[in-house]
């Protein structure tokens, strides 16, 4: 790949990573102010339970303790505020009962971490066990509940076809009814689990509070995607204004939706900070991370298409069951809802699209790389898959005769949401050809005839990302409940320094995404000046104008956007500048990295330090009517999100003795626009896919019935590496959004969201022989074996 | 992850070694699996009695019949020496990953003594004979009497492992180790794993040592199948039918990555992949 060190769609070595790489990347946990106190929690040892008493004072008395808090302590602070609660929040300490193991239960202030720990060992919790709601469907139909003061354990159910006509919902139903009646028509169901995830961003989560109060502002480091977010969550919680409270994220070491919430220990150190007068740390275990961060997924469904027996598909239902966890955080109920945008894929089929959320005694869920697409996308393409193995068409024609037209101007999706831009056909039919489909069908075969197990899955998969305009913030998408009606824009300050170097301030929060280079080769391919003189900073609530954060691939298409129209007004202002000081019209100005010059007359120029230092030496720029300095800052509100596509392809071999599966083979076409830098795409593709095969390979939050987590340590929640993966080859087509300026759709989840069911496909494929039809994820060696050994009776 | 408090202590002797070990003590070579289990809290010893300091420990001797390797030899030297036999030398190249076997030591990894380890399995096929040391003197211990139980070996408080021998390889012996791993292919611990040794003259098998892990309670030999297979010409059929007896004396144990019937498959499995490449190996 060759390295340029400017411009749009260069490979620009990323920014980041010499900090990174030589260890001199600060993180939350780096910070540890003079006088810093430790956090330690008790948490709950059971799924569902009363609290009859909670014993602190063997940890009141123990070595270094500061401070023991419980719920009596901070429940004039309310529950734990999030964006989206439909039915029940979060208490920030558990009251009066536990819902879930790792349930925060009291909070330990220490001189150290040790003795922060040791003295939560001490916390004598009486419990009195209730029964434990864990099975989804028990979840949608049993009387037992895991809140008692609810009716039920249904949060919301969302359905769609389209979305919010239920006149129009019972024609689709009646529609696919008489499709399947026809005597002409196939039906195929595909019954599979989309099973818990525990994300393991590599960075686990950590929080510095401290509390000024001659000053009244509370400093907060924090490990978040949101650090406004939590700002805001912050200044409504304890009643202050935005502007006492001033939060960082710095370095973050993978979010992936994890640190896309505000958290109860966020506040309850905030809390600490202000009661004691110090300094409050913590920093999450790995230990007890799936109990005190989110966990994603984890939907039980029925995928039904019925169509001809020639590839044409009249109508594709889906029921599920999404596991909500025992509280709403940020987004919980809301994340089913983004996978119903694109419950229809690429195609233009009726769609009848249903998924139910209901509370369990587990961990919440919300979003995970993807949040609900991976797991729309795993049905649909699953099922699709089904229906062409039954009918005996080639997957990659079934698809292909089912997809929109290619289209420019927006079209309306089944599920009643209108797409940016697409072209479906020339994508797959991409992959077809980088591939060499028709050869690996070839060798396939041949392996076959040799008695091995060879498979090939194919997928397409939609994604909507960069959820916008604002007026989505009548469905939640704001930050609103945090006393910050701000809705899903991108925003960002471009400022040409008196020196003629340039900072930009962006409202992102990256967690590793490389902005800090992307945003430089957007701010120099308009100004000309090169990405080495730009500094990008982000994740800081004073220093950035109101941000939104980094989350569901939305940062380039708004706050990217918003970055190049900025760096577009100040290119105009320079232009300005140097024809005033040029004796020159502004439309014959041309900008370069050295500066400014006349078209046609290179010899008339000046140089950025010139033209910077008429900005801030303001009577230089005489009668002009040009305003002093040299800097925008844009709020972009884009009219759509922006929707990507792609294809993927597997090909796979299993061990026909011992079930394990192989990949052999792993390719992407995916068009999420104009790329800016190929370099950082082609890693963000890498980690997707990556993530996806984990979720189809290896790895599972498993509860058992009494809702213990059998996976709570990376010893039995095996996470993907590099060993254990192929060479990805990824490719692309381009099909610019007409949604923002630089026609960039996301990329950071359409790895995860395309991936897990190409897996299974492949995997189905290749025990075709068999009559493998469906095997439930993760595909670990012992479930593909029981899977062979039943077909072969 | 934060262990409860513990003492530490480094001697720069064996025998400063042995003054410190006591009830509640645990001896620490390269930690990989210590560590964990403290910062857990699964595991609470009062002291940790680190041998890491201790000079003449970390080397690979060859004694003409047999080699030794010491206490703070790594799972990487052992991989990579040339002078381990094939079965404990593969188990140690897929112990782990690259860090861990850069810090971790073969005699840690049998001391720990886990159900799933690689290494274990190799050493039990190799005949390895365990060189345990005290105050009070010198033990040796066969690797067939060394494994107890899950996470418990024959080492007494006031001993440390010191070394373990294995008899070098000599004309017509082959080994070999195959295992699944967690993560499918051989990443991570065992699933199941078997190794096996073999002896070969005159075109049939003269001596066999097989050994399973991951399957039951504690890494052990198969001996049914070293039964089984001598005196056959370690045919393909020979070696199948003898995987057939890889159970007995074996009480299969269910857990997360496979059931009992499964565990129970593999074990015949990877015994027969492991006979049949220790035959290659000769």
């Amino acid at each position: 790949m060759a390295m340029t060190t400017s411009a749009l769609g260069g490979s620009v070595r990323r920014r980041e990573d010499p900090a990174l790489i030589q260890g001199s990347g600060l993180y939350t946990d780096d910070y540890t102010p003079h006088g810093t106190s430790y956090v330690a929690f008790a948490r709950s040892p059971l799924a569902h339970a009363k609290i009859n008493s909670i014993d602190t004072s063997a940890a009141q008395a123990a070595d270094g303790v500061v401070a023991v808090y419980t719920h009596d302590d901070v429940a004039h602070l309310g529950d734990l505020l999030a964006q989206v609660v439909v039915a029940k929040g979060r208490p920030l300490l558990a009251n009066g009962e536990v819902n879930h193991v790792g349930e925060a239960v009291a909070m330990v202030v220490a001189e150290s971490v040790a003795q922060a720990k040791d003295a939560a060992d001490m916390i004598d919790v009486d419990y009195d066990p209730l029964p434990a709601v864990i099975d989804l469907k028990e979840a949608l139909a049993s009387d037992n509940l895991v809140h008692a003061d609810l009716e039920s354990n249904v949060i919301v159910p969302w359905e769609a076809g389209p979305f919010g006509d239920e006149e129009a919902i019972a024609a689709t139903k009646q529609t696919i009814a008489d499709a399947k009646a026809r005597d002409d028509t196939v039906t195929v169901s595909v019954e599979a689990v989309n099973q818990k995830l525990i994300p393991v961003p590599i960075e686990p989560r950590s929080v510095v509070a401290e509390w000024n109060g001659g000053y009244g502002r509370f400093r907060v480091h924090s490990s978040s995607q949101v650090p406004h977010a939590l700002m805001g969550a912050i200044k409504t919680t304890f009643g202050l204004n935005a502007n006492d409270v001033h939060v960082t994220a710095p370095e973050v070491g993978g979010g992936f939706g994890v640190k896309l919430n505000v958290y109860n220990d966020e506040i309850l150190c905030c809390f600490a900070a202000q009661q004691l007068g110090r300094p409050v740390k913590w920093t999450e275990t790995r230990r007890e991370a799936p109990g005190s961060s989110i966990q994603g997924r984890g939907w039980v469904g029925t995928a039904t298409v019925t169509g001809t027996k020639d590839g044409e598909i009249l109508g594709y239902e889906l029921d599920a069951i999404a596991d909500m966890g025992a509280y709403e955080q940020n987004f919980t109920a809301a994340i089913p809802f983004l996978g119903l945008f694109v419950g229809s894929g690429q195609y233009k089929f009726p769609t009848h699209w249903k998924a139910t959320c209901v509370f369990t005694n587990t961990m919440t869920t919300d979003a995970y790389r993807g949040a609900g697409r991976p797991e729309a996308a795993y049905y649909l393409e699953r099922v699709i898959d089904a229906y062409a193995r039954e009918i005996e068409v080639d997957p990659v024609q079934v698809r292909l005769k089912n997809f929109f037209e290619p289209f420019d101007e927006a079209v309306v999706s089944p599920i009643g949401f209108a797409i940016d831009t697409g072209d479906y056909g020339n994508n797959l039919e991409k992959l077809v050809e980088v591939s060499g489909y028709e050869d690996l069908k070839a060798e396939r075969d041949a392996a076959r005839a040799e008695g091995r197990h060879v498979g090939i899955g194919i997928t397409t998969y939609c994604e909507v990302c960069g959820f916008a305009p604002t007026a989505l913030s009548e469905l939640g998408f704001s930050w609103a409940t945090y006393g910050l009606p701000a809705g899903f824009y991108g925003t960002s300050l471009v400022r040409i320094n008196p020196d003629a170097s340039v900072t930009v301030i962006t409202g992102t929060g990256p967690s590793g995404q490389g902005h800090q280079t992307t945003w430089a080769q957007l701010v120099s391919d308009r100004l000309g000046i090169p990405t080495e003189r730009i500094r990008v900073i982000h994740g800081d609530t004073e220093e950035s104008p109101m941000g939104i954060g980094t989350f569901g691939s939305r940062s380039l298409a708004v706050d990217g956007s918003a970055t190049y129209d900025a760096a577009e007004r100040v290119a105009a202002k320079a232009k300005n500048i140097a024809a005033h000081l040029l004796e020159a019209s502004a439309d014959d100005i041309e900008l370069d990295a050295d500066g400014a010059s006349v078209a046609g007359s290179p010899d008339s120029s000046v140089d950025w330090g010139e033209i910077a230092s008429a900005a801030y030496l303001p009577y230089r720029l005489g009668e002009t009517e040009i305003e002093g300095g040299l800097e925008s800052h844009v709020i972009f509100d884009a009219p759509n999100a922006t929707w990507p596509f792609g294809a993927h392809l597997a090909m796979v071999e299993v061990d026909g003795e011992t079930g394990d599966v192989k990949i052999l083979k792993y390719m992407t076409v995916d068009d999420c626009g104009n790329v800016v830098n190929p370099m950082i795409v082609a890693g963000q593709v890498h980690g997707g896919v990556t993530q996806g095969i984990g979720q189809a390979l290896f790895e599972e939050s498993i509860y058992d019935e009494s809702g213990n987590l059998l996976t709570g340590s990376l010893l039995d929640y095996p996470i993907p590496a590099a060993a254990d993966l192929p060479m990805f080859e990824t490719s692309h087509t381009v099909t610019p959004t007409n949604i923002n300026s630089i026609g960039a759709k996301g990329i950071g989840e359409a790895g995860t969201i395309g991936s897990a069911q190409t897996i299974v496909n492949a995997v189905v494929d290749a025990l075709e022989s068999l009559g493998v039809k469906h095997i439930d994820m993760p595909l670990r060696p012992k479930r593909v074996w029981a899977a062979m050994q039943e077909a072969r009776g | 992850m934060y262990p409860r408090q513990f003492d530490y202590v480094a001697p720069g002797s064996l025998d400063e070694a042995f003054g410190a070990l006591g009830d509640t003590s645990k001896v620490m070579a390269g930690g990989m699996s210590l560590i964990p289990l403290m910062k857990m809290r699964l595991f609470s010893p009062g002291t940790v009695v680190d041998i890491g300091r201790i000079g003449g420990l970390d080397t690979i001797d060859d004694h003409g019949d047999h080699i030794s390797i010491g206490a703070l030899v790594r799972h990487a030297e052992t991989a990579s020496s040339g002078a381990v036999p094939t079965a404990l030398a593969t188990a140690a190249s897929l112990t782990g990953d690259v860090q861990v076997r850069n810090r971790g030591t073969t005699c840690g990894a049998l001391a720990h003594a886990d159900v799933a380890a690689d290494q274990p399995a190799g050493a039990l096929a190799c005949g390895a004979v365990m060189v345990a040391q005290s105050a009070s003197g010198t033990r040796e211990i066969p690797a067939s009497e060394f494994f107890v139980d899950a996470l418990t070996s024959a080492l007494h408080h006031d001993e440390i492992l010191t070394s373990v021998k294995i008899p070098k390889a000599g004309d017509g012996e082959g080994s070999a180790y195959d295992k699944l791993g967690r993560r499918g292919g051989r990443s991570d611990y065992a699933v199941a794993g078997a190794a096996a040794w073999v002896k070969k003259s005159n075109g049939s098998i003269e001596a066999a040592r097989v050994a399973l892990t991951g399957v039951g309670t504690k890494p052990q030999l198969a001996d049914g199948v070293a039964e089984a297979l001598v005196g056959t010409d370690g045919s393909d059929g020979a070696v199948e039918a003898a995987a057939d007896r890889a159970l007995e004396g074996v009480t299969v144990l269910e857990d997360l990555y496979g059931s009992e019937e499964y565990k129970s498959h593999l074990a015949k499995v990877y015994v027969t992949r492991a006979v049949k490449q220790a035959l290659a190996n000769i």
